[in-house]
């Protein structure tokens, strides 16, 4: 039984990641259109256009993939064959493990059970996360130096230096929510998140961590390689970068791996500040409202509702970074790499420093 | 994780063979690169020492002595590229045969 | 068991191409590989807050180091790979009696006083980090005074070239 709860988790992170990555490549169609003033994808559609309405979604949901996945694959003659095969299983893997230890809901009762409702329950998430993040970079490194293409390997250079400078960013924003809450677990840090301030505002991290919200959403975009911070894959210098030598299937994975990127760094953002699955003033046996007011749900009602939140605010930070993609142009490279070096890192720096000071001096700071 | 039954003499015989690689490398390479690598390789076995006799003696300390090595070996890696580089830039290879001036 | 031999398995393959492998590039990957394997290890022996570090630090910082620098200078793969062959086996007898010292040594019997069981919290966070910071304060101090001084020396080291 243990083992089929843990599959059947399994199976939720993965379909919960795959179905978003398909759905991003959607909005972020439609929402570029929406930015420029245009349509965007209206083409395909279900049942020969019969419907009174356009269906633009099953254009991306199904016809793009198909098309990809059908698409010749394509290798350079003087590309380094296994290496070119290998890089984009390089780039997604560590991606989709990272989703494994994103909690997705408090517990879930059934028949005796109470099951911990993130796929992999290990101690030290936080630093699993890290630790997998650090690993995309080698797609990256790999797909450039084995296309054995000018435009490649200079778009692997560049992700190389950016993945390895702004990881120290992303990872000080990370220590400083640690120290607030004084666990590595994501799971622990949700439920901490479920406590009030005062006992009215829910004690979510980024009321006690703006400035690493911040620090975490920008790193983030930046580890995921997108506008402004698209440098290893600019359109308009080096073609397409990295993957500039791939085609088809290969090429479809490494643009999955983009929007899974997305998917992590916002479900890192509410999970570590937005209080992952927590719905406000919703407690294990139902609402709870400050004034005394209280509404007692069923066991399953109270989970369905958090994994619903936990889907609608990660679908609001992906939502926010291709809001942010498709409004600021392009970083010059010297301003990149002193934005994350001189800018980012004291500013991590420093946040740390007082963040420790203020667990020293409040004792735990946060509500316990 | 069940394996608590395991032995430590598997990981120490593990960690005598990759020392061994390692230090036959560091002996049979040229391109110093691949040298440093080879020193990075040894570094790991003796790693795998200290977990396997932490664990068996029930002693933290090892694992404190990985956490040590391993920041040492980060220091060793930056300042050893970074004399590579300029070791490249002057001579345009990495044959450590080729960096015999000091001969006198 | 069958997870140790995996490990062992693959980490060796990843210690020989790092060493016989003519590209450089593949080295770096070969050294990923064992690196890796080293740290699913550590998760067998109870260390895994050690496992993500290794990952952490060997993996995502020293060898993508390697690779950058590999790239940088367009290192080709190297037409002579070796030593000459005197020296070649002067190596493999190096590394053979190394290897069979190292492996008598694991079978001689550890110092008596051996705890039958692990405290429950072995290898935790909590306790590495108590260990770190109370009965290894100096060291500790002076790791960050290292690697000051290593960043430092790469900065100068690299400056000079220009």
């Amino acid at each position: 039984m243990e083992v089929f709860f843990s599959l059947a988790k399994i199976v939720v992170a993965f379909v919960i990641i795959l179905q978003l990555t398909l759905l991003l490549l959607w909005v972020e169609r439609k929402g570029s259109a929406l930015i420029q003033d245009r349509v965007g994808a209206n083409r395909a559609n279900l049942f020969g256009g019969l419907l009174p309405f356009n269906l633009g979604i099953v254009n991306t949901w199904m016809a793009d993939p198909l098309k990809l996945f059908h698409k010749e694959d394509i290798v350079p003659t003087e590309a380094d064959h296994f290496l070119h095969w290998l890089a984009p299983f390089v780039a997604i893997v560590p991606l989709f493990v990272t989703f494994a230890v994103i909690p997705f809901g408090d517990v879930l009762r059934v028949g005796g059970y109470t099951i911990d409702l993130v796929a992999a329950p290990i101690p030290a998430s936080v630093l699993f996360v890290l630790a997998m993040a650090s690993l995309a970079v080698y797609g990256v490194v790999i797909g450039g130096w084995a296309s054995n293409s000018r435009y490649s390997f200079l778009g692997g250079v560049r992700g190389t230096a950016q993945m390895i400078s702004y990881e120290l960013a992303l990872s000080l924003s990370i220590v400083s929510v640690v120290l607030t809450f004084g666990t590595f677990d994501l799971q622990e840090i949700a439920r901490a998140q479920g406590q009030l301030i005062w006992g009215v505002i829910p004690a979510w991290g980024v009321f006690y961590q703006p400035v690493a919200l911040i620090l975490l959403f920008i790193a983030g975009m930046a580890e995921s390689k997108r506008a402004p911070f698209d440098l290893p894959e600019a359109e308009s210098e080096i073609v397409a970068g990295f993957f500039t030598e791939y085609s088809g299937s290969k090429l479809s994975v490494f643009m999955m791996a983009d929007f899974v990127e997305i998917g992590i760094v916002a479900a890192l953002v509410t999970t570590l500040f937005f209080g992952g699955w927590q719905v406000p003033w919703l407690g294990r046996e139902g609402f709870q409202f400050p004034g005394g007011f209280a509404i007692a749900l069923p066991s399953l009602v109270v989970t369905l509702l958090q994994f619903v939140a936990f889907l609608v605010k990660l679908f609001v930070f992906c939502w926010l970074q291709i809001l942010v993609r498709w409004s600021l142009p392009r970083m010059r490279y010297d301003h990149l790499m002193a934005f994350g070096w001189k800018r980012l890192l004291p500013l991590g720096l420093v946040n740390v420093g007082l963040t420790a000071v203020l667990v020293l001096l409040f004792d735990g700071w946060t509500v316990k | 994780m069940d394996l608590a039954g395991l032995p430590p003499e598997y990981p120490l015989g593990l960690a005598a063979a990759l020392f061994a690689i390692g230090a036959f490398g560091v002996v049979f390479r040229r391109s110093v690169i691949v040298v440093l690598m080879c020193i990075e390789l040894m570094l790991n076995a003796v790693n795998i020492t200290f977990v396997a006799f932490g664990r068996e003696l029930g002693d933290m300390a090892g694992q404190v002595m990985v956490f040590f090595v391993m920041t040492v070996a980060a220091a060793e890696v930056a300042v050893g590229l970074a004399i590579l580089l300029v070791a490249f830039s002057r001579r345009k290879t990495l044959d450590g045969d080729e960096f015999a001036s000091l001969r006198g | 068991m069958i997870a140790f031999w995996i490990v062992a398995l693959f980490a060796l393959v990843g210690a020989l191409v790092v060493v016989l492998h003519r590209n450089p590039v593949y080295s770096a990957l070969g050294l990923v590989l064992t690196l890796f394997q080293v740290a699913v290890l550590f998760a067998l022996l109870d260390a895994p807050l050690l496992a993500l570090l290794q990952v952490m630090v060997y993996a995502g910082a020293i060898v993508v180091l390697f690779l950058f620098v590999i790239m940088l200078l367009s290192l080709e793969p190297e037409k002579r790979l070796a030593a000459p062959f005197p020296v070649a086996v002067a190596g493999l007898v190096l590394a053979a009696t190394l290897g069979f010292g190292l492996v008598v040594s694991g079978t001689l019997p550890l110092r008596s006083g051996v705890p039958s069981r692990l405290p429950a919290d072995f290898g935790s966070p909590e306790s590495l980090a108590t260990n770190l910071f109370t009965k290894h304060q100096l060291p500790f101090e002076l790791t960050s005074v290292l690697l000051l001084v290593a960043v430092v020396g790469a900065v100068v080291l690299a400056r000079r070239r220009s």
